[in-house]
């Protein structure tokens, strides 16, 4: 903030509690023309005051609140630009991006400030790195026997993933299921790792516009009779001719490209739903899954950890 | 004493009449909606999947009607009488007095038509659209008006204490409702707020804050100061206590709001400037509890009979509870572990419904005999039992949502060895269950009470009996 704001902030701060403290001596000395204890001789609707003193047990509350409030205002942010002796802040507030938070912790860390979210996650990271790391060290295969390693790996889950994937990890409508073994990008431990470090963007467009309403219903038909639903074979002959767009992502065959994310439509496992409906929604409007990048918010080991857990969810020994 | 003599019709009591009446069907109808929808928080099945009936939309109508229907007709009602007779002089303009009246009922029946219809600045505790903003600050400034109109034709040299708290809510609450209600339209049922994020924010608490310190404050500590002196029959305590708590409080409640805006975006210098204000704040909110209580010396007796006495008194002590509990968590490392938990909202129930319901309560047991010219309430007995209810209700209310509140701050904050969360936010939900029937027992005790005042308010305004002497005002006409 400008000077004149810093000034104008601190000014009136420390005005009212100033003048807290001159009102308080002022009421200590009995000015107004009434012998103590005796009533105020102004009577309202029957109610008189007494010019009784001010309690002194209060006076001193009244005194110690005043200089800890002075205290506080030497010591932490308060009036204005002025930072306090401390050297204290909650967060670097000012920052827009994650470049300029990790520049902010070292430049405060060498500028010996005290800013206490930095200072909460040192302590964290101190104290809990090193039951990450441990596990992490271990290769994911061995991991699975571990019921203990699990246990870490379902909590992060349960904090990180559960609020998309549901918290038994079943998936929802757009969100996949991950215990039934059946992979959009490859279920093997690195696989798995390489999704929850930079995230799937999947893209499958609209056809509504080159293939038309006709041309949609045959495509839905052909596509459902892949997991043998009973269709109506005409449709889904046409549909069949129409195919060859979809193969190029979904193989001539339907079973998926996993280099690409795009689903198998043989199995008859579905992420935006198997009914009619919707996929014919699913063809006509198109469908975009976003599984965000951890990692920058886990980090390399936490990572294997829960990988390991989402591994374990449909592992076969 | 030739004032105390004066001939009742010289005062306007009509509209001070009618503000009574609705402030006791108010409060049955916003405490009512409290514990329907504390109801739905044990029983989600009882918004009879009803968009209207949902918690999200009656929770605004609740908090409105209490605070503002409620509270609002209570602070009207005792505004207007005190401020007539303690300057001795009728009302400066009935037809204004009229005027707020029926402006603020219509105001709480548009609340009541459109919070439930969803629409809603979404402004805590300023909910209301625009169109009903303007009203209300019509509505305000003809209050502001006709108060202080009243309080410059005064017939007495000075302006009595009461008065000063009044008047200090009045016009406090016109900047805070214009300040915080600046918006842009965009149609006749929404509109957008001028301020932007954190800006927002502290103006939203800047208002909110203060809502709770000059209108739930100042305005009942005004009713404090005419109520329970008259009630206990004793001289106020200490004038100089009177003036350096008034100034203080004043000055200092205005600061507090960024206390509710703790570790988030709002820079830091407001934070601390917020949490030391409202600290020092704690003294003189002591002040004024001491004042009041200290009033009795002399008449601690008068309260083993007295049950109105007993309402105002316990207020105070509430009072004196939550103004502890307030500065403490204002207080960045305790409103670190409280904020967002239920100690929240129990501790803005013990403020609301022990000091402002009862204060209020009190006050209107007071006011009803005189206001209808009878000897006095038709059952004390009941106006006692009605003191239990509401006691045990609070009580209840308050001491369920201190233990679901700690126990929340403490799960949400508990991790595993690995540094994970031990428990999940339903974890907790599931946790506090059992608070939450407590706190719906609390609210049906505390409206059992109102129901019970309303028959007793009733049986005594339709009674045959009349009030001997003219001036029933005297505490003394009051059963000891």
């Amino acid at each position: 903030m400008s000077s004149f704001w810093s000034i104008f902030v601190s000014v009136i701060s420390l005005g009212t509690i100033l003048g807290c403290f001159l009102l308080l001596r002022w009421c200590l000395k009995n000015k107004t023309g009434v012998e103590e204890g005796d009533d105020m001789h102004h009577e309202f609707d029957g109610i008189l005051e007494i010019n009784n003193g001010l309690p002194v047990w209060w006076t001193y509350m009244f005194y110690a609140v005043i200089v800890w409030a002075l205290v506080y205002f030497a010591l932490y942010p308060g009036l204005g630009n002025f930072q306090g002796l401390l050297g204290w802040k909650s967060s670097h507030q000012d920052i827009r991006s994650l470049e300029e938070s990790r520049a902010a912790v070292i430049a405060a860390k060498e500028a010996g400030e005290i800013v206490q979210y930095d200072r909460e996650l040192e302590f964290a990271a101190q104290k809990f790195d090193p039951v990450f790391k441990a596990i992490a060290d271990r290769p994911i295969e061995e991991l699975v026997n571990d019921p203990e390693a699990l246990k870490v790996g379902q909590r992060l889950f349960l904090q990180n993933c559960a609020m998309c994937h549901g918290s038994d990890a079943r998936g929802s409508t757009g969100f996949p299921n991950l215990t039934d073994n059946d992979w959009l990008y490859g279920g093997t431990p690195e696989k798995i790792k390489e999704t929850l470090r930079h995230g799937r963007q999947g893209a499958m467009p609209g056809w509504i516009d080159s293939m038309g309403e006709k041309g949609i219903e045959e495509v839905v038909a052909y596509a459902l009779s892949l997991s043998g639903r009973s269709v109506d074979q005409d449709l889904a002959d046409k549909g069949k001719a129409r195919f060859a767009v979809c193969a190029a992502c979904h193989g001539m065959d339907g079973t998926g490209n996993q280099a690409l994310g795009a689903p198998n439509l043989t199995d008859n496992i579905w992420l935006y739903g198997g009914s009619h409906r919707a996929v014919t929604e699913t063809l006509t409007y198109g469908r975009n899954g976003v599984m965000p990048a951890f990692n920058e918010r886990l980090g390399e080991d936490k990572i294997h950890v829960v990988a390991a857990y989402v591994y374990s969810l449909s592992y076969q020994p | 004493m030739s004032e105390m003599t004066r001939d009742h019709s010289e005062y306007n009591y009509d509209v001070v009449r009618k503000f009574a009446v609705m402030a006791i069907i108010w409060g049955i109808v916003g405490m009512g909606v409290g514990v329907l929808i504390a109801a739905q928080l044990i029983w989600p099945a009882l918004n009879f999947d009803t968009p209207w009936l949902t918690f999200s939309r009656l929770r605004p109508l609740h908090t409105n009607a209490v605070i503002f229907a409620f509270g609002g007709c209570a602070l009207f009602a005792t505004s207007y009488y005190v401020v007539q007779r303690t300057s001795q002089v009728r009302l400066f303009s009935d037809k204004l007095a009229n005027f707020t009246f029926w402006g603020w009922q219509a105001i709480i029946l548009s609340a009541v038509i459109t919070l439930p219809m969803g629409l809603t600045s979404s402004k805590e505790y300023a909910e209301l659209e625009w169109p009903i903003d303007i009203l209300i600050t019509l509505v305000w400034v003809a209050y502001l008006i006709n108060f202080f109109g009243t309080v410059i034709i005064r017939k007495v040299s000075h302006i009595y204490v009461a008065n000063w708290f009044f008047g200090a809510f009045i016009i406090t609450v016109a900047v805070l409702h214009i300040g915080n209600s600046l918006a842009v339209p965009v149609s006749l049922t929404k509109s957008y707020s001028i301020y932007g994020g954190a800006v927002d924010a502290m103006m939203q608490w800047w208002y909110g804050h203060n809502a709770v310190g000059f209108f739930l404050t100042a305005g009942f500590l005004g009713m404090m100061y005419y109520f329970v002196p008259k009630q206990a029959g004793r001289p106020v305590y200490s004038y100089r206590l009177s003036v350096i708590h008034f100034w203080a409080l004043v000055s200092l409640y205005i600061w507090a709001g960024p206390h509710h805006l703790h570790y988030t975006a709002l820079p830091d210098w407001t934070q601390s400037v917020g949490m030391v204000m409202s600290v020092v704040l704690f003294v003189p909110s002591w002040g004024g509890m001491i004042n009041g209580i200290m009033t009795l010396s002399g008449a601690w007796h008068k309260l083993r009979s007295d049950p109105v006495l007993r309402f105002l008194i316990v207020s105070l002590s509430f009072y004196g509870m939550s103004t502890f509990e307030g500065p403490m968590m204002a207080i960045k490392t305790v409103n670190a572990l409280s904020h967002y938990t239920d100690w929240t909202i129990g501790h803005v129930h013990s403020g609301a419904l022990g000091w402002v319901a009862m204060v209020s309560i009190g006050s209107l047991y007071h006011l009803i005999p005189i206001l209808f010219n009878k000897p006095g309430m038709y059952s004390i007995r009941l106006v006692n039992v009605h003191f239990w209810l509401a006691t045990v209700g609070v009580v209840l209310y308050i001491v369920a949502m201190w233990i679901s509140g700690v126990m929340q701050g403490l799960m949400w904050r508990a991790v595993n060895a690995d540094g994970t969360l031990t428990y999940s936010f339903v974890e907790s939900l599931e946790a506090s269950m059992p608070f939450y029937f407590i706190r719906f027992l609390g609210g049906c005790f505390v409206v059992t009470g109102m129901l019970l005042m309303a028959y007793n308010c009733y049986k005594t305004i339709t009674s045959e009996d009349k009030a001997e002497a003219q001036d029933a005002a005297a505490s003394e006409a009051q059963p000891a």
